[in-house]
C-alpha cells in the first residue's frame, strides 16, 4: 500500500504574527517556519502504517515556496522514503493546492492520502475534502482513529458532540486531528538520512494546475480588543457580581 | 441575488446552527432558500419552513442522505446550488466536511467561517488562530461559505411559511458508509448551545480533577470545555476543547479555570458576554479578557464557589 503524506510550511504555533503597519497582509519577515503541526500528525501515521506493514511507501508531498524543502525533509527524517515538492512563490488556495495534490495523485496513484485537517495560518480546513471531491474518492475528515481493513478503511471522526465512525473504500483522503497520535521526534541519525532521500522538485505549470487566485486579500487588522474588567478579592464577591451585576447565575 | 443555505439537522429537527446562517444572508440580501437534505427529515423541513424571511424550503429526501455523508451530499449541493449567487452553512464539523467538497465540484474557493459581512462578495474571517482578522473579496460565480456561528444572532426560528418543494434527485456516490456514531451521553448542555460554559485548563493538573468543574456545572446547567493544553495533556478528550482548532463559544458566562489565556483558546471563546478567570497566576494573559478575574487556587476556589451558589 502506498502513502501520500501532503505537508505544509507554516509560521511556527509559537509565534503571534501580527499584520504589518500598512496593513496589507500578516507580517511574516523574519520569523520562524515550521511544519505545520495537523501535517506533523498526518506524516506520524503514515510512518505508524509503515512500521506495521500495512504500508510499503511513503511520498511527502509539499506545495509552496523553495525552503518547504526543509518541512519535506523533516517529513523525510520521521521516516517518508521520497519527496515532490510542487514549487510556488505565489500564496495558493486551498483549490489550487489541491488541484496540484490530485496531478500528483494521478501519476503516484497512492492508495491513502494523508493530511491534516487544516493549516495553522489560512485556518481554511479544506485542501483534503477537495481533494477527495477532485479525485472522486472517499473523505475521513477530522480523523481520531484511521483502520486499514483489506480494501477499506474505518475512520473514526471527531465531530460536534462526539466521535463518528464511516468505512471508506480506497483509494480515499483522510485529514488528521490532534488526538489521532502523537508525533515522535527525529532522531539525528534519520536527520541525516533524510539528506540522502531523493526529493524531486516540479511546479504548477508543469503539472498543468490553473492557480490563478479567486480570493483577493483586501486586509488585515487585529481583532476586536475585548476589555479587562476587574479583578475581585475573592469567592464571595465574585459570586456577589455575577448574581447582581453582571445577573448571569 | 439567490442566497441557499444548506440545513443543520438530524432528520427530525432542525438544528439552531442553521440560525445563525439565516441572520448573515440576510446580510448579504436576496431570496433566500434553504436545502434539507437527509432521510425521513420532514420534521427538519417543516421547521426550515417556519423560519421568518426564507422563500423557499427545498427537500431532498434519500435514503443516501442519511448520516450527512460528504460524498453523498455534496454533489447535491453542487447540483441545487449551481443556480445560486451564494451557498451558506453553519461552520459545525458537519459542514465543515461537505461544504468544501461541494466547493471543489462546483470549481469555486469557498470561504470559511466568515464572522462579518462587510457586502455581497467581501467577508471578514479570523486567521492564524484569531490572531488576525481578514477582509477578503470573491471572485467567483457562487460564493461559497461557512459561517461562524457566533459571529452572527441566530434568525426567528418561527413567523414564516416557506413553501416546501421536494427535490427528486439522488447522490449516491457507493464510496463509504456510515458506520456509528459515539455520541457523548452526558445530561449537560452541548458546548456550542449553552448558556454558561465552565472551562478547565493546563491547571487542573489531572483529568480527576474536572469533577470539580463537573460538580459546578450540574449546579449551574452549565457545559464543560477545556483548553487545548488540557486536551494535549490528556485531561480530557478532544470534543471539549475550546478555542480556533476546537469548538467556538459565545455563552452569556464563560468561566476559565487554570486557563492561562493562549490567543488559541481565546479565539474561541472571546465572543462570550461576560468571561470570568480564575488562575493563581495574576500575569496570566486570561485576565486581560476577564469582566471578572479572581486572583486565587483553583483547588481552593472551586469548592467555595460550589457551596456559594
Amino acid at each position: 500500500m502506498k502513502i501520500l503524506v501532503a505537508v505544509k510550511r507554516v509560521v511556527d504555533y509559537n509565534v503571534k504574527v501580527r499584520p504589518k503597519s500598512d496593513g496589507s497582509d500578516v507580517d511574516l519577515a523574519n520569523v520562524k517556519m515550521s511544519i505545520n503541526p495537523f501535517c506533523e500528525i498526518a506524516v506520524e501515521e503514515a510512518v505508524r502504517l509503515k512500521e506495521k506493514g500495512t504500508a510499503t511507501e511513503i511520498v511527502a508531498v509539499s506545495v509552496g515556496p523553495q525552503q518547504s524543502q526543509e518541512q519535506l525533509r523533516t517529513a523525510l527524517a520521521l521516516g517518508a522514503d521520497r519527496a515532490i515538492l510542487i514549487n510556488s512563490d505565489e500564496t495558493l488556495e486551498p483549490l489550487a493546492i489541491a488541484k496540484c495534490l490530485k496531478a500528483v495523485c494521478d501519476s503516484e496513484s497512492p492508495d491513502i492520502v494523508l493530511m491534516g485537517k487544516q493549516a495553522i495560518d489560512g485556518d481554511n480546513n479544506q485542501t483534503g475534502q477537495m481533494l477527495a471531491a477532485l479525485l472522486g474518492c472517499g473523505q475521513g475528515t477530522f480523523a481520531s482513529e484511521l483502520v486499514v481493513d483489506g480494501d477499506k478503511i474505518k475512520v473514526t471522526r471527531e465531530v460536534d458532540g462526539g466521535l463518528q465512525t464511516v468505512a471508506l473504500k480506497l483509494p480515499a483522503v483522510v485529514t488528521s486531528d490532534l488526538r489521532l497520535n502523537e508525533p515522535r521526534y527525529a532522531s539525528l541519525p534519520n536527520i541525516m538520512k533524510a539528506k540522502r532521500k531523493p526529493l524531486d522538485t516540479t511546479s504548477p505549470a508543469d503539472l498543468s494546475v490553473d492557480i490563478a487566485p479567486r480570493v483577493s486579500l483586501l486586509g488585515v487588522e487585529l481583532p476586536a480588543q475585548r476589555q479587562a474588567g476587574i479583578k475581585v478579592d475573592d469567592v464571595a464577591m465574585l459570586v456577589d457580581k455575577l448574581k447582581n451585576e453582571a445577573k448571569v447565575i | 441575488m439567490s442566497i441557499l443555505i444548506i440545513a443543520e439537522h438530524d432528520n427530525s429537527s432542525l438544528k439552531p446552527a442553521t440560525l445563525n446562517s439565516v441572520t448573515a444572508a440576510q446580510e448579504i440580501g436576496g431570496d433566500i432558500d434553504i436545502l434539507v437534505a437527509g432521510s425521513a427529515c420532514q420534521g427538519a423541513a417543516e421547521q426550515a419552513a417556519q423560519i421568518a424571511g426564507i422563500n423557499k424550503v427545498l427537500v431532498a429526501d434519500d435514503a443516501a442522505y442519511n448520516n450527512a455523508l460528504a460524498e453523498n451530499i455534496a454533489p447535491l449541493i453542487a447540483e441545487v446550488g449551481a443556480a445560486y449567487s451564494h451557498i451558506l452553512a453553519t461552520a459545525t464539523t458537519t459542514a465543515k466536511n461537505i461544504m468544501p467538497r461541494a466547493a471543489a465540484l462546483l470549481d469555486v474557493q469557498a470561504i470559511s467561517e466568515i464572522s462579518a459581512v462587510v457586502s455581497a462578495d467581501t467577508f471578514k474571517r479570523p486567521i492564524y488562530a484569531g490572531n488576525v482578522i481578514a477582509t477578503v473579496q470573491s471572485s467567483d460565480a457562487i460564493k461559497l461559505l461557512t459561517v461562524r456561528g457566533t459571529a452572527f444572532d441566530g434568525a426567528a426560528a418561527q413567523g414564516g411559511s416557506a413553501t416546501i418543494e421536494a427535490i427528486g434527485s439522488s447522490h449516491s456516490a457507493g464510496i463509504s458508509e456510515f458506520v456509528g456514531e459515539e455520541v457523548a451521553a452526558s445530561d449537560r448542555p452541548e458546548l456550542t448551545a449553552a448558556k454558561i460554559v465552565i472551562s478547565g485548563g493546563r491547571g487542573m493538573a489531572n483529568g480527576e480533577n474536572f469533577e470539580l468543574l463537573y460538580s459546578l456545572a450540574d449546579k449551574l446547567g452549565a457545559a464543560v470545555g477545556a483548553s487545548r493544553a488540557a486536551v494535549d495533556a490528556g485531561f480530557v478528550p478532544n470534543d471539549m476543547q475550546v478555542g480556533q482548532t476546537g469548538k467556538i463559544v459565545a455563552p452569556d458566562l464563560y468561566i476559565a479555570v487554570g486557563i492561562s489565556g493562549a490567543i488559541q483558546h481565546l479565539a474561541g471563546m472571546k465572543d462570550s458576554k461576560v468571561i470570568v478567570a480564575i488562575n493563581k497566576d495574576e500575569e496570566a494573559p486570561i485576565f486581560s479578557v476577564a469582566d471578572y478575574g479572581l486572583v486565587a487556587d483553583l483547588f481552593t476556589a472551586l469548592p467555595e464557589i460550589d457551596s456559594a451558589v
